[in-house]
């Protein structure tokens, strides 16, 4: 049997209490490299606070995230809702940017690059705010990629919109991922995680109930809870 | 009845032929509340946004001591900033007691509050919205800070605004600090209790109205620098 690869992220017995609610109990979960992982789950399961719990938002109660060398690399985070500032939409790229200590010349180049990659050259200088909600998701994307993270976190990036949009968002998704870039996502939607996913980790009621590769996943859910989702969910696929 | 149209008439007259006097009391008003609400500005607005996002020790206390200051009656303001700036006072080295300087004083003082505790309720609201996406990029609570006042800086500009109401429209503090002197620290409050106190009502009504049209075209003009903004920007 091959020797498996260091985990990029390692979470240990993850706690979180919010508002004196148990949102995770106990979480453990590993990620490895070069893999694009979607979280399944319930509604309440807390797929969106274990993304927030791993990206440092939310402090845990108990337990521990640790990243591979012992030093969290660059890593962003896109949301359900995008929140853009009160700036052209390049700014907001560059503002990303500036925050991370990119500056000058290099900080424009590759605002703009990310802007093209997302395919919003066009309307680079309009304020932010009046994009439509697929744009605004795909600035989001951009703002994100520029900053060149190691590791990706999407929160439901496509379940405000309509599918039109949502098919750009994923294609951007793949892009990123082809790029080396580690891709954590959540989502509702199965055939988006069939599509994107190569390993989907369900979580039930605050605790990883499985996690494994998306293809088994899909064919014969190892959990007795993931196969009742999947059983509830899929008509509506 | 009649006294309220003859004063119509004369604050007409006097805004149409621009009376000497009549234009220098006004001018000075605007000028003098301009300042303070300019400054006021300049420390309220970051002191609120500090407050909203800003967790310190201490912050309970300084949102009550500012909500406080709110209902502060602007006299005692005047009679501490006089007792400041009087000869004996810490700052009477400044010679700024019954100056225009002192004016801008009390009224920067007056301001700051309701300024602060405005852009608090504003900043507040957008950090609400902004705050995930804000650290998930890295960003520390100065620049946080810098981020909100700029993005939330068509709302402020009404806070400021009502700043400067706060400041035209103060006469108590004004009074004591300023003296009223007549060419020298005389605005359009003081003008008025000294006019109404002489029986000169019908002055004294013309420059009511120009104070009230004053805060109405100022207010106009915020709404509508806040209606485009929306539509601009979002």
């Amino acid at each position: 049997m091959a020797e498996r690869p260091a985990a990029l992220l390692r979470a240990r017995d993850l706690t979180v209490v919010l508002g004196g609610v148990t949102v995770l109990d106990r979480l453990s979960l590993e990620i490895l490299p070069g893999l694009r992982t979607v979280v399944l789950g319930a509604n309440g399961a807390g797929k969106s606070v274990t993304l927030r719990a791993l990206h440092g938002l939310v402090p845990p109660a108990s337990g521990t995230v640790e990243w591979q060398g012992g030093r969290a690399p660059r890593q962003a985070m896109v949301f359900q809702r995008p929140v853009m500032l009160r700036r052209s939409a390049l700014a907001n790229v560059a503002y990303g940017l500036a925050v991370n200590g990119v500056d000058g010349e290099a900080r424009d180049r590759r605002a703009r690059e990310a802007i093209a990659k997302v395919g919003l050259e066009a309307i680079a200088h309009r304020p932010a705010r009046v994009l439509s909600g697929g744009e605004q998701q795909r600035l989001a994307l951009a703002r994100a990629w520029a900053l060149e993270p190691a590791i990706l976190f999407l929160d439901e990036p496509t379940a405000s919109l309509d599918p039109g949009a949502a098919g750009e968002v994923e294609r951007i998704v793949a892009a990123i991922a082809a790029e080396g870039k580690r891709i954590v996502m959540t989502t509702h939607n199965l055939g988006q995680a069939r599509r994107l996913a190569d390993e989907i980790v369900f979580i039930h009621q605050g605790r990883v109930a499985e996690q494994t590769p998306a293809d088994r996943f899909f064919a014969e859910p190892q959990s007795q809870h993931a196969r009742a989702f999947l059983k509830g969910e899929l008509p509506w696929t | 009845m009649f006294e309220i149209f003859a004063s119509l008439k004369l604050a007409l007259d006097l805004m149409a032929n621009g009376n000497a006097e009549f234009v220098r009391v006004v001018a000075l008003s605007l000028e003098l509340s301009l300042a303070a609400a300019v400054l006021g500005s300049a420390i309220g607005l970051p002191l609120g946004a500090i407050v909203a996002i800003g967790r310190f020790p201490g912050r309970r206390s300084l949102i009550v001591a500012l909500n406080a200051l709110l209902g502060l009656p602007s006299v005692v303001v005047g009679l501490v900033v006089y007792l400041m700036l009087s000869r004996a006072g810490p700052l009477g080295s400044w010679g700024l007691l019954f100056t225009p300087g002192a004016i801008v004083i009390a009224q920067t003082v007056l301001v700051i509050p309701i300024v602060a505790a405005l852009a608090r309720q504003v900043v507040e609201d957008a950090w609400n919205e902004y705050a995930e996406q804000l650290r998930s990029l890295g960003v520390g609570t100065g620049r946080a800070v810098r981020t909100l006042l700029w993005d939330t800086r068509f709302s402020l500009l009404t806070v400021a605004l009502a700043g400067f109401g706060r400041a035209a429209s103060e006469v108590g503090a004004v009074m004591i600090v300023g003296g009223n002197i007549d060419g020298v620290t005389r605005v359009m409050t003081t003008a008025i209790a000294l006019e109404t106190s002489k029986g000169d009502l019908p002055l004294a009504l013309a420059l009511g109205i120009v104070l009230i049209l004053v805060v109405l075209a100022v207010n106009a003009g915020a709404y509508a620098i806040r209606e485009w903004s929306a539509i601009r920007h979002g």
